[in-house]
């Protein structure tokens, strides 16, 4: 009987998540699906609810921990990164998650955010990229597309902009994932991949703003269009898109090339498998980001676009504190004394 | 020849050469050998900014100055009675730091015609020639070249033979104030144990510097310093840095928390960082970030989980990390900043020594952001400040800085240390699940002092979110309510403000508790004021000293002692700092002697000061 007790699990459900604070985005805004699919899929992690910390920095983004009913920390401009960081190396039992934004993370935060990904810690990234800057009402974003209007480029934007998951993989990311807000089965799928990789999880998700930015993402959320623009990649599977999957990506040599399916030309076992654990192939597919005006243009990629796990730092950390552990007793006694003392009677 | 040993009481020796000589392992291993021979001392390590300046120019100097005598000992003494120079760059940049008629060892191998042209000095104007230290008396030997004879045998390169020249030097030094030898040798068996061709080589170095003493017939005395009347107890030597370290060490085991040092290299606060690294089998994590912000943001992710946080910088770095300070205000979280001081501004000059922070620690943040602050007043002192510091953070849940500068943390004295066993407790204020609670955990609930509870992650019932907005009273929700927002600005104030009631009053170092002068100090001038006050003393002049080691709160009987005297004066390497500051919130029209010069006070500024308020 006391067995069976101990080993009841610590339920929860995602009503369970549900704060007491008003939910403050603008009605429509992308975040909503976001916080829905995040605690629709967080019971199923096997996690306590206590053990989840959320980290935030400032942004429309950023307000999300207010609205989880687990830790959470609502930081400064940029800087989740880093807190995050110093809780998982000092916590490292602790289920850490980092709400950010584009201007956050890439822009006021870009240092800390290459850093995280190159010492990959085992935190999930949760990057909500709208291209723009909404809290502070509608200025240009570190990702917002060349010749793009804003209040602060009302002749258009000369900045050239980041390309997230190519930056990450410059910053040899372990686990590089697209989604979008306005696909909530297959953000439940990504969320749930994110969490369960051991590493820094960087999972970047397009988000409407439909104030200042409406329609940033149309092209691969809308029905019209999804089908041509948006690539969905699965470990495993063959690149094909368009409408019938009619089209393809095939890697000549290492060149890859747009390839149409129904012509006899070309057929399935044509196409570039895709393998998330190979990093050169990986890194080109995140280089698939041309802008969808542009004729022969590839399709945005979206899944896991990369996942190859590697030693995490908080656990080389505490590694390296047991070893030192072990070879020397803590006595502090011991190293207030030093190596030469004297006494005076 | 017989040579005669005279007794000192004390002397000041000054080291100098170019900084590839080993000018600062010459000073620190004569430290270690005068410590073991229970000396009081002071040290004051006057180096260059550069790693390796053009060998033999003036901007290559490096300096190392030891007081040490048979009574106490307060600070690295002002002019020196001996001057060791290893080239005439050295020479030139120190020879207004010796006494009149000093002693003058020089190289002489170092003022050849290149080091003469490197050191600006005209090849036909040799000072050890020229007349120009007549005042003096002039020992002058070619010790690179019986440096590279005595020890030929071991087969060394030119460039590892001549880097023994500074063992040479010890020796020589060693054997004129009766050094003994051990420690040295100790140490260089130590730090060679890879390579016992040069660990020996430089062992014989060390060995015939110490004989050429005794029969090259240059000396006509020799000296020894008794060993100082101290208070009884376990001694050792230890730097401002290392104290500070030990301390942090030390609290984090008294309080039973995890120590997270969050940094970024910086002079001259890196050494802290060396010495934490070292001890990681006290569980010590120590990060050294990417740029001073993630160093003291990580800091605060450690804290919101439980660990001590500690970050460390000098001025430029605590700039940066002023934003980062304001969430830790607004989190109600314990974390010490550390702030070694440098003479700024800008990057100014890093290995100088400036007090020049305190202002920036009392108000360097947007917003009503009032955190307390607590300085250290000398190298062994950082062991006590800081753990204190750590005291406060942790059981009234708030940053605190605190305050160290380059004299402190580079310079060393014997410190009396403590047992582990009789150091404070510290009591973290942990959260607790009420099982009989009906409502969900306030995290902004306060005790009587106002002091929130600490509410770890992985705590069931716990669960909250804090941050950066203003919070409403008790609940911790976002508020931006006025009324509310008035209220709770003056909380965290008060919060502050209420240290004050757990500090001990401040007491006098020296002199009367009223009368016509007190000296206030703060932070490093401690000993200089108060070896000034002795010799102010001895010529009949009575004058009282108090030092503050908190600067926020202050102690709470500071009001009434600075209406207890005539005339106050506030002697600080900065422009007048603290002056403001007691003017402004005591109205006491207090005087300021100020220097700001990359250096500290000498003893006789202090008291010329003194001299001229009381005339």
């Amino acid at each position: 009987m006391t067995e069976v007790l101990q080993h009841i699990p610590e339920v929860f459900t995602a009503k369970d998540l549900v704060t007491d604070q008003e939910v403050r985005w603008c009605p429509g805004c992308g975040d909503y699906s976001i916080l829905k699919q995040v605690q629709t899929v967080m019971p199923n992690l096997g996690y306590k609810k206590e053990e989840i910390v959320f980290v935030s920095g400032i942004g429309c983004s950023s307000r999300f921990p207010y609205y989880m009913d687990t830790f959470g920390m609502h930081s400064i401009h940029g800087r989740a990164t880093a807190i995050a960081t110093g809780l998982k190396t000092s916590r490292p039992e602790l289920n850490v998650w980092i709400v950010t934004g584009d201007g956050d993370a890439l822009s006021i935060g870009g240092n800390h955010f290459i850093h995280l990904l190159r010492r990959n810690l085992d935190v999930n990234l949760l990057l909500f990229n709208n291209q723009i800057y909404g809290l502070t009402k509608g200025q240009y974003s570190p990702t917002s597309v060349e010749g793009q209007v804003t209040k602060s480029t009302p002749f258009g934007s000369l900045d050239h902009p980041f390309n997230p998951l190519a930056l990450a993989m410059g910053a040899d990311a372990s686990f590089v994932a697209r989604s979008m807000d306005r696909d909530p089965k297959h953000l439940q799928q990504m969320i749930e991949r994110t969490a369960k990789f051991k590493g820094t999880s960087l999972l970047e998700i397009y988000q409407n703003c439909n104030v200042f930015n409406d329609g940033a993402f149309f092209t691969y959320t809308d029905k019209e269009t999804k089908a041509g623009e948006a690539l969905f990649v699965e470990n495993g599977k063959p690149l094909i898109y368009g409408e019938g999957n009619n089209k393809g990506i095939r890697l000549n040599n290492t060149t890859p090339e747009i390839v149409d399916l129904t012509t006899g030309e070309f057929s399935t076992t044509d196409l570039w498998v895709h393998d998330e654990k190979d990093y050169l192939k990986s890194t080109l597919l995140t280089r698939f980001f041309d802008s969808p005006d542009l004729e022969n243009h590839f399709p945005r990629p979206f899944g896991v676009l990369y996942a190859k796990e590697r030693p995490c730092y908080e656990d080389a950390v505490h590694a390296q504190i047991a070893y030192a552990k072990e070879g020397k007793e803590a006595d502090l006694d011991s190293i207030i004394r030093g190596r030469q003392t004297w006494v005076v009677k | 020849m017989t040579i005669e040993t005279k007794r000192l009481n004390d002397v000041v020796i000054r080291f100098a050469g170019d900084s590839g000589d080993g000018i600062q392992l010459i000073g620190t291993e004569f430290t270690n050998a005068t410590a073991l021979l229970q000396n009081d001392l002071g040290t004051f390590p006057d180096f260059p900014a550069e790693i390796r300046a053009p060998a033999g120019t003036l901007a290559g100097v490096s300096g190392y100055q030891i007081h040490f005598g048979s009574h106490e000992i307060h600070t690295p003494g002002d002019d020196c009675d001996t001057l060791v120079v290893m080239n005439a760059a050295g020479l030139k940049k120190n020879v207004e730091f010796l006494k009149k008629g000093g002693i003058i060892i020089a190289n002489e191998d170092g003022f050849d015609n290149k080091n003469l042209r490197l050191a600006n000095i005209d090849e036909n104007d040799n000072p050890l020639k020229n007349g120009s230290l007549d005042g003096f008396s002039v020992f002058t030997a070619p010790i690179t070249k019986l440096t590279r004879e005595g020890i030929k045998d071991f087969g060394l390169g030119t460039k590892e033979t001549d880097r023994s020249r500074n063992m040479f030097v010890l020796g020589l030094i060693s054997w004129l104030y009766n050094r003994p030898l051990e420690s040295s040798i100790d140490f260089i068996n130590k730090k060679f144990s890879k390579d016992r061709t040069i660990a020996e080589a430089n062992i014989k170095a060390l060995h015939i510097g110490y004989s050429f003493g005794e029969t090259a017939e240059m000396f006509a005395e020799r000296y020894e310093i008794l060993a100082a009347p101290m208070k009884p107890g376990h001694y050792r030597g230890i730097t401002g840095n290392q104290a500070a370290s030990l301390g942090l060490v030390a609290a984090s085991q008294k309080a039973g928390l995890q120590l997270f040092y969050g940094t970024y290299p910086i002079t001259p606060a890196s050494d802290i960082l060396h010495e934490l690294a070292r001890h990681k089998n006290f569980g010590v994590i120590t990060f050294q970030a990417e740029d001073e912000i993630a160093a003291i943001s990580s800091t605060i992710g450690a804290s919101y989980g439980g660990s001590l946080g500690v970050t460390a910088s000098s001025g430029p770095g605590i700039d940066l990390k002023s934003e980062a300070m304001g969430l830790a205000i607004m989190l109600e979280l314990p974390l010490v900043v550390i702030n070694v001081q440098r003479a700024g501004p800008s990057t100014g000059m890093p290995t100088k020594t400036e007090q020049s922070d305190l202002l920036l620690a009392y108000f360097g943040r947007h917003g009503e952001a009032p955190m307390p602050i607590v300085a250290a007043n000398s190298p062994a002192d950082c062991f006590d400040t800081i753990y204190e510091a750590c005291k406060i953070a942790v059981e009234f849940m708030t940053p605190i800085f605190f305050l160290s500068d380059a004299y402190l943390a580079n310079g060393a004295e014997p410190w009396r240390f403590p047992e582990a066993k009789d150091l404070d407790s510290i009591t973290p204020q942990y959260a607790k699940v009420d099982g009989t609670a009906t409502q969900k955990y306030q995290p902004y609930l306060r005790d009587n002092r106002l002091v929130r509870q600490w509410a770890l992650p992985g705590i069931k019932g716990l669960e909250n979110r804090i941050g950066g907005l203003e919070k409403e009273d008790i609940t911790g929700n976002i508020s931006y309510d006025s009324k509310n927002h008035e209220k709770m600005v003056r909380i965290r104030a008060q919060k502050v403000e209420n240290i004050a009631q757990s500090l001990p009053d401040l007491s006098f170092d020296a002199g009367a508790e009223s009368g016509k002068l007190l000296i206030l100090g703060w932070g490093s001038t401690y000993g200089t004021i108060k070896t000034a006050c002795q010799e102010l003393k001895k010529e009949g002049i009575e004058v009282s000293h108090a030092h503050l080691r908190w600067l926020n709160p202050f102690p709470k009987n500071l009001a009434k002692i600075l209406s207890s005297f005539d005339k106050v004066l506030i002697p600080e390497n900065n422009t007048g700092q603290l002056q403001l500051l007691i003017k402004g919130k005591y109205m006491v029209d207090a005087v300021g002697l100020n220097k700001i010069q990359g250096q500290p006070f000498t003893v006789s500024e202090i008291s010329n000061k003194v001299k001229e308020l009381l005339a």
